[in-house]
């Protein structure tokens, strides 16, 4: 009976321009390369990808079913370089088949450094998704998943949620899988929902990898891996970034035959049936307590934070920017404050990773900058110039806590 | 294994990096059981001081001085199968040898160890000392005739010593060497390597001298293979001199550990004002206008910084005087050429090592810096940035962004931080051992391939 239940994560930042100390203008963000990136992804997954799954959702006739997570930032960017793409995903949502879920609009570890600018943000992100969509996201996913009790905690203090998703880490579930409903301590209504992340990798990491002993993944046998489950789970939690579909993965590769034969298969198991998050908090009682008290991601093998906070260099830039919370807000200027949001975005802090820089590896693929000293050194340059800025709209304000000041 | 290696310079008597580099590589054959006859041109003509503290670690070997007196030998104790020949000739490594610069740098030099080259404030202590040599600034003279006659003198005597010597290779570094190295592979009959650590387009840029680039391509063309020691290198030796690409390895330089404590000094004496250091000699190949462009930048925002240019070279009157025109005169040092401990301390008051070189083909100072706990910013146009990654890197003419990232370096500890970590550590995983067992792999393909 395991239900399947996809996830899309949906997110681009917007990538700062080349800032030197010099510069001096409030033009933080590179519009050039934020915009031919948009449209790339777009053409090669956005746009592709949307109508390939309006088809199957209308061909199946409310039996498959997906849900988005779209942060603010990436809707921001469809609006202004390619809203043909907004066009597609309202057409998804109108199908009644797509779920979306809420986080924070700019894709930020505020939930780590800003707890009322965390609630500020999701806040944001739920009413531009109620705005756009007509839906009230139920169920809460935070920033590259990560996670622990306090969040769970927060978000059903926040009182709109069912469930919270994270990853389905080893070491926090020990013996069990993430094939169930769980419940994180101290809260009483709020689900938990795991990432089954060896299910979701072989479709996101491994499938055109001809190393692989299953190579090549066709769509039936990795419907009978979900009916394998069947017996000692009630989900399998398919979650993944939306750009494996025509990015990460290319089309010629066949991601898109496997993703368009894929429900047929599962659905051939008179058994399974595809659920959204919320569905599947509804269907399923919570079977334990997963204790989380340390934070865990879904990144790299430490699923950890250490892509984000790894080095002295994100430390300090994230220690700066949210020093500036206080100052920002009091000028009570909009464009200072969306600036300053936009910085927080977890991708900024991303770049700086140092971890395996020298292998070039995956980090390097998503990285504009030829190294995370380049990143560093430019994100400071423009945390300066806002500052800066700060304190020209603050006059009586003495300049204390400077960002270079250590 | 033996080889006959033909070399310019050798610890300590260098005036650069390929002293260092033929050190570094010798040991590291000489630990793995490679025997080397290193011959280079006899450098003791200097001062008599040098010459005598130089010999302490030394120890001569009588028995094996030749009856026709071409050459001293001498081994080395901690290269214990190194035999050393010095053949007697005034060449000198890095050219344009003009007798009466060296002079001043010998004096600014002593007067730096003496008084501590800090005390050198500003450059009118340097010009004192300048001006009381002759002033003769013109160009400087390229290699004279008498130089190419050294050359082949050089060679000459280098024939006569191989005569006496069984080897299975012959090893030549850099241009010099290349007519000794090709006489040497026609009268014995073996094959000859040479090591490129830099091409005649490296330092004079386009306006090559052709006699040089006549001797280099000559070399490269008789040589049964050759190392570059960089990609970068290997380009310039395929576009450049007409070499197909199978004959050319790239070896990369390697740097040896110090494993000084004294290092741990550096926190807690330094004062408010930043450094940041030039090292290299004073050239165009070096980039010094666009280290001093950079600076005028950085000083436009940020008033505490010194910037120390150690090192001599045709270039240094120019640049005092640039330095002094651009009216930075008095946040500008020049040390002169430094040696042994003074370019420890210099490295340890360091905040930033600057190389911003317009062509390097490798470029070994920045593995020193990287050793001593220096954060480092290189020109893209260098060699090392091949192998270094935790590293600043810039176009050496992109003076806005090289002051960009001097004043982030200077602006932002954590930057200083994170590079001095992880650069540090990335630099012990350039070993000598590797660049000698790669070069012996060479050796063997050589001898056994026929």
């Amino acid at each position: 009976m395991p239900s399947v239940c996809f996830y899309f994560q949906v997110h681009q930042p917007f990538r700062l321009r080349h800032y030197t100390i010099f510069d001096k203008t409030p033009n933080y963000f590179d519009d050039f390369r934020n915009a031919s990136i948009c449209r790339k992804v777009a053409n090669k997954c956005y746009l592709p990808t949307n109508r390939l799954l309006l088809d199957v959702i209308r061909r199946y006739e409310g039996r498959f079913k997906v849900a988005f997570s779209l942060t603010g930032v990436v809707l921001e960017q469809f609006q202004q370089f390619c809203p043909e793409v907004m066009s597609t995903f309202d057409a998804l949502a109108q199908t009644g088949c797509v779920e979306f879920l809420a986080e924070t609009y700019y894709h930020s570890l505020s939930f780590l450094y800003a707890r009322q600018e965390f609630i500020e943000q999701v806040n944001m992100q739920m009413q531009l998704i109620q705005k756009l969509f007509g839906q009230t996201p139920r169920v809460f996913r935070n920033t590259e998943l990560i996670y622990n009790n306090q969040l769970a905690e927060t978000i059903e203090a926040m009182g709109k949620f069912d469930a919270v998703i994270t990853e389905g880490a080893d070491h926090v579930l020990g013996h069990r899988n993430s094939n169930f409903v769980y419940r994180p301590p101290n809260c009483k209504n709020l689900k938990l929902l795991l990432k089954n992340y060896s299910l979701s990798d072989d479709i996101a990491f491994r499938f055109s990898n001809r190393q692989w002993n299953e190579y090549p993944l066709m769509a039936n046998k990795f419907a009978s891996w979900v009916n394998r489950i069947n017996g000692n789970g009630q989900v399998v939690n398919l979650f993944m970034d939306y750009e494996t579909f025509g990015e990460h993965q290319w089309q010629d590769t066949g991601i898109f035959d496997f993703m368009a034969h894929l429900p047929r298969e599962v659905l051939s198991h008179s058994d399974n049936d595809f659920k959204t998050p919320s569905e599947v908090a509804d269907a399923y009682p919570a079977m334990d307590v997963v204790d989380v008290p340390h934070i865990i991601s879904w990144a790299d093998t430490e699923r950890d934070l250490s892509a984000w906070l790894g080095n002295a260099m994100q430390s300090n830039a994230l220690h700066e920017v949210y020093r500036l919370e206080k100052m920002v807000k009091q000028t009570r200027d909009d464009q200072l404050l969306a600036d300053w949001r936009k910085l927080q975005t977890s991708d900024h802090f991303y770049y700086m990773c140092t971890k395996y820089f020298a292998d070039g590896d995956v980090h390097k693929y998503f990285n504009p900058y030829d190294s995370p000293y380049d990143s560093y050194i430019n994100y400071m340059n423009v945390l300066n110039n806002l500052k800066a800025r700060c304190e020209q709209a603050l006059p009586g304000q003495a300049p204390r806590n400077s960002p270079e000041a250590q | 294994m033996k080889v006959f290696m033909l070399g310019w310079e050798f610890p300590p008597f260098i005036s650069g990096g390929l002293g260092t580099a033929c050190h570094g590589l010798t040991r590291a054959m000489s630990d793995l059981g490679v025997e080397v006859v290193f011959v280079l041109p006899k450098p003791f003509q200097q001062t008599a001081n040098n010459h005598v503290r130089m010999l302490t670690p030394l120890q001569v070997k009588p028995q094996t001085v030749t009856s026709t007196q071409i050459a001293t030998s001498f081994v080395q104790k901690e290269l214990k199968h190194v035999t050393f020949h010095a053949i007697n000739s005034a060449l000198q490594p890095y050219a344009t040898p003009q007798v009466y610069q060296q002079q001043i740098e010998q004096l600014i030099h002593q007067k730096a160890t003496q008084e501590q080259f800090k005390a050198i404030n500003g450059m009118e202590e340097v010009r004192h000392w300048l001006s009381q040599e002759p002033s003769a600034m013109g160009q400087p003279g390229h290699y004279s005739g008498d130089m190419y006659t050294e050359v082949h003198r050089y060679a000459a005597s280098a024939v006569r010593l191989a005569m006496q010597e069984q080897f299975d290779v012959i090893h030549a570094h850099d241009w010099m060497t290349y007519p000794a190295g090709i006489a040497v592979a026609a009268i014995s009959g073996k094959p000859l390597v040479i090591h490129v650590h830099s091409t005649e387009y490296d330092r004079s840029g386009e306006h090559v001298n052709p006699m040089i680039y006549d001797i280099e391509r000559r070399g490269m063309h008789a040589a049964r293979k050759i190392i570059a020691v960089s990609h970068m290198t290997r380009n310039i030796i395929l576009a450049r001199y007409g070499i197909t690409g199978d004959k050319v390895e790239v070896v990369y330089n390697g740097v040896e550990r110090n494993g000084d404590a004294s290092q741990y000094n550096k926190i807690g004496i330094r004062s408010d004002e930043k450094i940041v250091l030039f090292l290299g000699r004073i050239t165009m190949q070096k980039g010094p206008e666009y280290f001093l462009m950079s600076a005028r930048k950085v000083l436009e925002v940020m008033d505490n910084v010194k910037f120390v240019m150690a090192g001599s070279g045709d270039m240094m009157h120019r640049m005092i005087e640039m330095a002094t025109q651009m009216g930075i005169g008095g946040k500008v040092l020049f040390t002169g050429f430094l040696h042994g401990k003074d370019v420890q301390k210099v490295f340890q008051m360091a905040d930033l090592y600057v190389m911003p070189s317009v062509s390097e083909p490798f470029g070994i100072a920045p593995l020193e810096a990287l050793n001593y706990d220096v954060p480092v910013l290189i020109s893209k146009q260098s060699g090392v940035a091949e192998v270094l990654h935790h590293v600043l890197k810039v176009d050496f003419w992109d003076i806005n962004e090289m002051a960009n990232k001097i004043l982030a370096v200077l602006k932002y500890p954590p930057l200083q931080l994170t590079l001095r970590e992880h650069g540090n550590f990335e630099v012990r995983k350039l070993r000598w051992s590797d660049a000698a067992r790669k070069c012996i792999k060479v050796y063997q393909e050589m001898t056994q391939g026929g």
